[in-house]
């Protein structure tokens, strides 16, 4: 079972030749179409146009360097580290260097953000493209010098041969430039060994931080059009099954500004239910949005509760039958069936909503037959299509416009909310700017699923571990937006969500070990699940390194040893070269200086020090982390407190190291917060927080210290986005344990079930 | 036909009751201002969507997050529930006013602290606050002062860290006066 599959369908620059051509006094570097790559010469096709271009940078003759970036910011820096990694190749002056972030168009590529793979996947086709522009580069100043090109080396923007030099910008003014790399010759251009890199994995400012310090960096919400009307949507009581039966605005049009109401009829089926308001400033639209009167017919979900998700949940995985077969290791039914003893238990996590800062939005209009739609947005590919489907045109008819996300997190994957704003606008005939407020946003957003984990773990005579089972039921993302990246099982039998599965595929050598993925139906009828920061990995995680505690414990040992035991790199757990080189073994050692590092933690009453290992993101990109949570617990109120988190991390080469270091406090807190202070529930049919007033994220008051580290590493860089999410949860849990011998097992973990259990 | 701009700055009919109510005026990043939309207009949409300055976020609506924080008179305000009646006659300022000079700004890149940067106008607005009534805050203050403006990314640490540094360049900016410093030089 592995996501290869999938992923490749996102990588189409493997499949690419490459072309360097001077056209009107620029180099333009492009990745083309094998095809066309070995039948034209690249001037005459770069200048012609004969094919749409790929320019992923072009020089001018100043030497400036224009890198284009195809893949969405939303506060990772994405746009720094692929730059720094081309620059590193080309051998150009970093302070020459700028991005550009590109809308839509087939020539791109495929589009998507997400998955921590922005640098994991652009790393070895952005370095070779680089490489290959430097060869023209040189090439050129070599006969601009009258020099063999063997004795020039590229550096800072220039081209040097013993004493004689010329500038990049030199060499695009004077030089003739036209050149072309077939696939396979792109595919050899050999990439600079970790010890020769100059920009990768150097310090750097992160290019986009500037414009984010005053107001001037442009996100969705803040575009205009001419002659736009503003929208609000009013939320459906269900998400399916809904139909509005009358709509009375007697009400809403004693509000000035008021334009009217449209009840969206949506050929995409996302909106059911809808209806929409105008009016000619945004304000306007809230309160006459507030002011209908509207009568439904509602779906059949409309009593659906948190618990009654949880139970069906429950049900499902109790009996692994239900689901598709992940894992298969050794013969677990044996194991089961001559167990001496057995131990099982339940985990489960709440809903858990995005709250992405930035209230999803969308401006809309067409123009002479073509939809435009400015938004925010990270899988461009997955949206353009539904967004076409929404307009009654082909696909080539829309254009999305790429700006800064205000938090993307998953929840901008799928843009669904730009069809609403396409619809509005289609009915109005004018170009709309549709805003949802906090409590829409919160309805209409694609929540983590609520999971129930089930494991069992078989013990033989000795009371030694034998085995281990774990079924996994929650709704899937994937299943619910993009059915066309669902696995199959590993017989065969039944599909999977991938990304609702990773982690339960761990680096631990087991000798019977089953993982069974269960869809919850329950959870698809009510709600669309979505990709919330690291995915399964946030709920399959925290059942199962606390039940790695549990076992411990059982088998009477201590749980950093009994890890550590488990993690010898042998048979598959090895890993393969490059992106999983050393395997089970890399864990193993950010672990023992995890340990190390921490040893000497003093522990007062009532505190513990938990652990856990993670390898996010999946098995085909894992981020090696060992994480340690200090806690300490108020035995009068439950409250737990946390001291804090100690990480090591081995994600190999870090692209931009203060971007990678800052995805790791971010996405620890994030742990953090999930696993103490944000849970959403269903209640009749909606989530019952929809604001901040019953949302809590955690805030700078609840910030605990924090010690991360890095491995200085040589091995290939690995997504770093989401996979210090994880190992939070279950070190906090595993932490609670040892300070006062109580197991929670349910996310968010909060103070009244604590002092609960401390009373039973 | 025109091309439709993006964040093109007119739509002179927006507000259908125009010339039906009062106006009012204040005074916004130093210059003198006059609007007549409904009185119960928030001020944020007023900024943005009047005045077309877009730095000031809207994201929650109900005064929780901070993101739409700017300064009346002063003080810190959540513009999204500050009606902009009660903004007549006062002195707003916004992101955009502190002109890229305030010791926040310098210090916010030096600490690279935004991510995803939705918040950072209004974490920035907060923190200059905090700074006027006390230039030497403790991380203490720090949270205190700060803890009502969510950041999505978390970048928590980074944003107390600049806060600090903001404090501590302009300690080094400023020259003091104390009567220690005032006997040791006479």
């Amino acid at each position: 079972m592995s996501l290869q599959k999938s992923k490749k369908d996102t990588i189409d620059l493997s499949r690419r030749g490459f072309m360097v051509g001077t056209v009107n006094a620029s180099l333009l570097m492009a990745f083309a179409p094998a095809a066309l790559a070995s039948v034209q010469t690249a001037k005459v096709a770069l200048t012609e146009k004969a094919f749409s271009p790929t320019v992923w940078f072009e020089m001018n003759g100043s030497g400036e360097v224009l890198v284009n970036i195809a893949r969405a910011e939303m506060g990772q820096h994405v746009g720094t580290a692929l730059a720094r990694i081309v620059a590193d190749e080309l051998g150009c002056d970093w302070a020459k260097v700028s991005i550009r972030h590109v809308d839509t168009d087939p020539k791109w590529g495929y589009m998507v953000t997400g998955g921590s793979w922005s640098v994991f996947q652009s790393y070895k086709p952005l370095s070779q493209a680089g490489a290959a522009g430097r060869t023209v580069l040189i090439d050129a100043a070599a006969k601009l010098l009258g020099v063999s090109p063997d004795t020039c080396e590229a550096k800072d923007g220039l081209v040097v041969s013993g004493s004689k030099k010329i500038s990049f910008g030199d060499i695009v003014t004077n030089g003739d430039v036209d050149r072309t790399f077939t696939t396979d010759e792109l595919g050899q251009m050999p990439i600079k060994p970790a010890d020769k890199l100059k920009l990768v994995g150097k310090d750097t400012r992160a290019l986009d931080i500037p414009a984010k310090t005053n107001g001037s960096a442009t996100f969705g919400i803040d575009v205009e059009v001419d002659g736009m009307i503003y929208a609000r949507p009013v939320m459906p009581p269900t998400t399916f099954g809904s139909k509005v039966t009358s709509v009375d605005d007697t009400e809403a049009k004693k509000v000035s500004g008021y334009l009217g109401h449209y009840v969206l009829d949506d050929p995409t089926d996302t909106c059911q239910g809808w209806v929409v308001v105008t009016a000619n400033n945004y304000y306007s639209a809230v309160k006459a949005a507030d002011a209908l009167t509207i009568a439904y017919q509602k779906g059949k979900t409309a009593e659906v509760s948190e618990a009654d998700i949880q139970a069906r949940g429950k049900a499902l995985a109790m009996d692994p039958a239900n689901g598709a077969l992940f894992v298969e290791q050794g013969d677990m039914s044996q194991a089961r069936e001559q167990a001496a003893n057995t131990i099982e238990a339940v985990y489960t996590t709440a809903t858990a909503s995005h709250f992405h800062l930035e209230p999803v939005n969308a401006v809309a209009y067409e123009q002479e037959g073509q939809w435009h739609v400015h938004t925010g947005n990270q899988w461009q590919s997955l949206t353009l299509p539904r967004v076409a489907e929404a307009a009654q045109v082909t696909e080539d008819k829309v254009t999305l416009h790429q700006y800064y996300l205000g938090g993307g997190f998953g929840r901008r994957l799928y843009g669904d909310y730009s069809i609403p704003a396409v619809l509005t606008a289609k009915a109005a005939g004018k170009p709309v700017k549709l805003v949802f407020t906090r409590p829409d946003d919160s309805y209409f957003d694609q929540p983590r699923s609520a999971s129930t984990s089930v494991f069992r773990a078989s013990f033989n005579q000795q009371g030694d571990f034998t085995g281990m089972e774990h079924t996994f039921a929650a709704g899937w993302p994937t299943k619910a937006m993009a059915s066309g990246f669902l696995a199959d099982a590993v017989d065969g039998k039944g599909k999977i969500d991938p990304f609702s599965a990773s982690g339960a595929d761990h680096w631990y050598t087991m000798a019977n070990h089953r993982a069974t993925a269960v869809n919850n139906d329950l959870a698809h009828d009510t709600f669309t699940p979505g990709w919330l920061r690291s995915v399964g990995q946030g709920w399959i995680l925290f059942g199962l390194e606390s039940f790695i505690d549990e076992i411990a414990h059982q088998a009477g040992q201590d749980p950093v040893a009994f890890r550590l035991s488990m993690l010898d790199g042998k048979g598959k757990q090895g890993g393969s070269a490059p992106e999983s080189v050393g395997g089970a073994n890399r864990l193993r050692k950010v672990l023992e200086q995890l340990q190390a590092k921490v040893k000497n933690t003093p522990l007062g009453k009532d505190e513990g020090l938990g652990f856990s290992v993670t390898a996010g993101q999946e098995r085909t990109m894992p981020c090696w982390i060992a994480t340690a949570a200090h806690v300490h617990v108020n035995r009068q109120t439950g409250d737990i407190t946390l001291k804090k988190l100690t990480a090591v991390v081995d994600a190999g080469i870090v692209v931009h190291p203060d971007g990678g270091l800052a995805q790791l406090e971010g996405s620890l807190l994030w742990g953090t917060s999930l696993a103490l202070h944000e849970g959403n529930a269903f209640e009749n049919g909606r989530v019952k927080a929809n604001n901040l007033n019953a949302y809590t994220p955690l805030r700078m008051n609840q910030v605990p210290d924090m010690d991360i580290e890095f491995v200085q590493s040589n091995e290939f860089p690995v997504g770093l986005g989401e996979p210090g999410v994880v190992g939070v949860a279950p070190a906090i849990s595993n932490a609670i344990y040892q300070a006062v011998g109580v197991r929670l097992r349910d996310l968010p973990m909060r103070a009244a079930q604590l002092k609960e259990q401390l009373k039973a | 036909m025109a091309a439709w701009a993006a964040n093109s700055n007119n739509t002179p009919d927006r507000y259908s009751h125009k010339g039906t109510n009062t106006m009012i005026e204040f005074t916004l990043n130093g210059k003198t201002v006059r609007t007549d939309v409904t009185a119960d207009t928030p001020l944020l949409w007023v900024i943005r969507d009047e005045f077309n300055l877009k730095g000031t976020k809207f994201g929650c609506g109900i005064a929780m997050c901070g993101a739409c924080t700017v300064h009346v008179d002063g003080g810190a305000v959540r513009s999204c529930s500050f009606p902009v009646s009660l903004a007549a006659d006062k002195s707003i300022t916004t992101i955009e006013g502190l002109n890229n000079t305030h010791p926040l700004q310098a210090a916010w890149i030096e600490e690279q602290v935004p991510q995803c940067g939705y918040c950072q106008s209004g974490q920035i607005m907060q923190a200059a606050t905090l700074l006027a009534d006390n230039p030497n805050p403790s991380d203490e203050d720090i949270v205190n002062h700060m803890s009502g403006n969510l950041c999505r990314c978390m970048a928590y640490v980074r944003i107390k860290k600049a806060v600090k540094r903001a404090a501590q360049d302009n300690q080094n900016a400023v020259q003091t006066y104390t009567p220690e410093t005032a006997d040791k030089e006479a």
